[in-house]
């Protein structure tokens, strides 16, 4: 006997951003934590309707980023004065006035690799499958239409009920998603 | 109104910004997404043209790279005392082009330029390759390629480290750094959009590509949380770092000790010179593509004129620093300073500093018109000259400096041979074939920026134009039609979302059909009302649609305390005026109703 497929969760799709915003303030505020909000591009305080916590990129960025210069600086002051001493132009072993561009380039470039890879990393991308990709209507979420997914596996989940609350909202179309 | 906007043709207003929208023509966002995207995935007659073309050029490169590690860097015109030559030429004039990329993306995302939207991923990518053929200079400058390593701490045995007290060292970090933030800046911002090119792909091979690219991006709105912070970052860091490369480039030159070199006006000098020839080559790209790629309503005259500004600004800053380096060999009592610069403008090298001046002195001021300004062909034109203009510039640096060096008997004239210029026209073949692969297979403006500009974006824009678009026969030069637009409809919703769209022919556009209740300022364009209430309303709308997201987020929490007696008003209303009011009053109503549900 073929297995009946397990479900997702419920996807539910909106034609504005006005809509989706106050769709998303009623699912916040009936508690549910295992859902999200899907758009073509950031709606602008959304994370407030969705009480989201503000990013943690920052905090890596800084991280790195000072790191960077700091193994920039080790790196100038260790080859220069402990390695290989060397009179250049008569200017002393450390001349860390000389080193400040090397120490701003490697900052910098540290920096961005915690922005870039630090946001891969918190938003588990590379993920090249996800159930939602399952629903054929999900493909216009690229495009003009704005989704709330709410996961099976949240503990308010309940077929009818968040059903229900998601026909109070302004949806066009609400359907379950296999996993 | 003729101080805001055009009296040749009519534009849409923002209704929420109160001036000229960004996007023209009243797009839908699936609109948007079709206008950019058709383009790519019909390639257009005039896209082999001139890939073909590139690719003729980029052979040039082939050859004379060939030529050059066969026979050695004697095949060039370098001598002794001009060592540097063409190729630090082309090197800073290509780094130069590479600056205006990032400026746009960068430094006018920190300072909320909305405008830059349309026009900021064919400039990143622009400057991606620029740095490309940059890099390529200096690494074949160095005559004994195979050990280009060098420069890079990497142990070895010889027990050697590079002199990290050397400003070419520092250049090596520099333009590689900013070359890699360049590209994850760039493909940072690609990824909404490659998700865009995977939803619409047909074909197997599209699919996967696309898919790949795009990391699985699924528009979740937790990952912009993060995304727009990594976006901000990078524009935070990538901004010191456009202004730390040019002037690290012309450290190259000042921590010398060569007269007409060593200039401390030079860091900020070059920064604007690069600035001023990037947004140059932006123009030259941008303005063959918005008419070949009939992007008019996204890349609008505006934005040619916005950035013929800031070719304005930069041109004058040049002129300045132009005429400051001479007041300073003067005014220092320095004869050899004096020497180099009178040298520079009356020597062998002369007619070269001409052409510059004439280039980037004098052309940029025909900007102060009007006319030429909003001209697409003569800002084009102009944008040549700027070119070629700062291509003069670095020759005129370079050759002028060097050929008259301490020793008279040293002196001599530098003369380019045909592998100069075939190894220059090879690197604008480089330049274009990149260039247009770009435009085969990548958005060319960043659509999910774009649509986050337009006004319906905003979750306080009240309107729904689908249902309040009517369709009026009595109107002059209207005519009615079924939306064509070719967007993939489930067939259950046509009726429902997509509703029969306007096509107004002509200028005629002033006429529009039963304006929708909503933006009100879009009627009042017609009238004199506009040039009043788009100033004020331009300023006070930002504030505003702040306020209101607080207030709704207030209101949330405080659930609701007063009744919604004009809510059915209010929705009817302005967008401006209801964010308050209809706001909270809203938002009281329906979680009330949320509480009864629940």
């Amino acid at each position: 006997m073929a297995k009946r497929p397990k479900v997702y969760g419920l996807l539910a799709e909106y034609e504005t951003p006005a809509d989706l915003y106050k769709a998303c303030e009623k699912v916040r505020d009936a508690g549910y934590g295992a859902w999200d909000a899907h758009t073509p591009f950031p709606v602008h305080g959304l994370e407030k309707a969705m009480g989201l916590r503000p990013s943690i990129v920052p905090w890596i960025v800084f991280v790195m980023g000072f790191s960077g210069a700091s193994l920039g600086f080790l790196l100038q002051w260790w080859t220069s004065v402990v390695d290989y001493p060397l009179i250049i132009s008569g200017k002393p072993y450390n001349s860390y006035p000389a080193f400040v561009p090397v120490v701003f380039e490697l900052g910098i470039l540290l920096g961005s690799f915690g922005a870039v890879f630090g946001m891969f990393g918190l938003n588990r991308l590379p993920t090249l499958y996800h159930s939602l990709f399952n629903s054929s209507r999900f493909s216009r979420v690229t495009d003009d239409r704005f989704y709330i997914s709410i996961e099976a596996r949240d503990p308010k989940y309940d077929p009818e009920k968040t059903r229900e609350l998601l026909d109070s909202t302004q949806a066009l179309h609400i359907e379950e998603v296999e996993d | 109104m003729s101080h805001y906007l055009p009296t040749t043709h009519e534009h849409d207003i923002d209704p929420v910004e109160g001036r000229m929208a960004l996007v023209q023509g009243n797009k839908t966002f699936a609109e948007v997404t079709e206008a950019v995207v058709r383009p790519i995935e019909i390639p257009h007659k005039r896209w082999w043209i001139a890939f073909m073309i590139s690719l003729t050029m980029l052979s040039s490169l082939a050859v004379s790279l060939a030529v050059l590690l066969w026979e050695g860097v004697g095949v060039w015109g370098n001598n002794i005392p001009v060592g540097w030559g063409w190729p630090i030429v082309n090197f800073v004039f290509w780094v130069g082009i590479g600056h205006a990329g990032t400026l746009i993306s960068a430094v006018l995302f920190l300072f909320r330029q909305k405008w830059r939207t349309s026009i900021n991923r064919a400039s990143e990518a622009m400057t991606i390759f620029a740095v490309i053929c940059a890099l390529l200079f200096p690494t074949i400058h160095v005559g004994r390629v195979w050990v280009i390593y060098w420069p890079l701490p990497i142990p070895n045995q010889m027990d050697m480290w590079p002199n990290f007290r050397s400003p070419l060292l520092w250049d090596v970090f520099a333009v590689s750094t900013y070359f890699t933030v360049s590209l994850l800046f760039w493909y940072v911002g690609l990824i909404p959009d490659i998700a865009t090119m995977r939803d619409r792909a047909k074909t197997k091979i599209r699919k996967i590509a696309y898919g790949v690219f795009a990391l699985g991006w699924r528009g979740s709105h937790r990952h912009w949380v993060n995304y727009e912070a990594a976006y901000g970052l990078l524009a935070a860091m990538a901004t010191p770092l456009v202004l730390s490369v040019h002037s690290i480039v012309s450290f190259d030159f000042a921590v010398s000790q060569l007269p007409g070199w060593h200039t401390t006006i030079f860091p900020p000098y070059f920064v604007a010179g690069a600035i001023f020839s990037g947004f140059g080559m932006v123009l030259t790209l941008m303005i063959p593509l918005r008419a070949w790629f009939k992007l008019e309503q996204l890349i609008t005259i505006k934005h040619l004129e916005n950035m013929a500004k800031v070719i304005l600004l930069t041109g004058s800053l040049v002129g300045y620093a132009y005429s400051m380096e001479f007041f300073i060999a003067w005014y220092s009592g320095n004869p050899y300073e004096s020497f180099a610069f009178v040298n520079r403008a009356f020597g062998d090298y002369a007619w070269a500093y001409w052409i510059m001046v004439s280039c980037n002195v004098i052309t940029p001021q025909f900007i102060w018109f009007k006319k030429i300004r909003r001209s697409p062909m003569a800002l084009f034109i102009l944008s040549i000259f700027v070119n070629i203009g700062m291509w003069f510039e670095r020759f005129v640096i370079v050759a002028s400096s060097l050929h008259h060096d301490f020793l008279p008997s040293s002196w001599d004239y530098f003369s380019p041979t045909v592998w100069d210029v075939s190894l220059f026209i090879g690197s604008f073949g480089l330049f274009f074939t990149l260039f247009c692969l770009f435009l085969r297979f990548l958005p060319v403006i960043a659509i999910a920026e774009l649509k986050s500009v337009m006004p319906q974006a905003s979750p306080h824009y009240e309107a729904k134009p689908k249902r309040k678009r009517h369709i009026t026969k009595s109107a002059v030069g209207i005519v009615e039609s079924q939306d064509t637009s070719g967007h993939d409809e489930p067939s259950s919703e046509v009726s429902e979302s997509q509703s029969v769209k306007v096509v107004v022919s002509g200028a005629s556009k002033a006429a529009e059909p039963e304006p929708e209740p909503e933006p009100e300022e879009a009627k009042a364009s017609e009238d004199d009302k506009a040039e009043e209430a788009s100033d004020d309303k331009a300023e006070a709308s930002e504030d505003k649609a702040e306020e209101a997201s607080d207030d709704k987020a207030e209101a949330s929490e405080d659930k609701a305390e007063e009744a919604s007696d004009d809510k059915a008003e209010a929705s009817e209303d302005k967008a401006e005026e209801a964010s308050d009011d209809e706001a909270s009053d809203d938002k009281g109503s329906d979680d009330e109703e949320d509480k009864g549900n629940g």
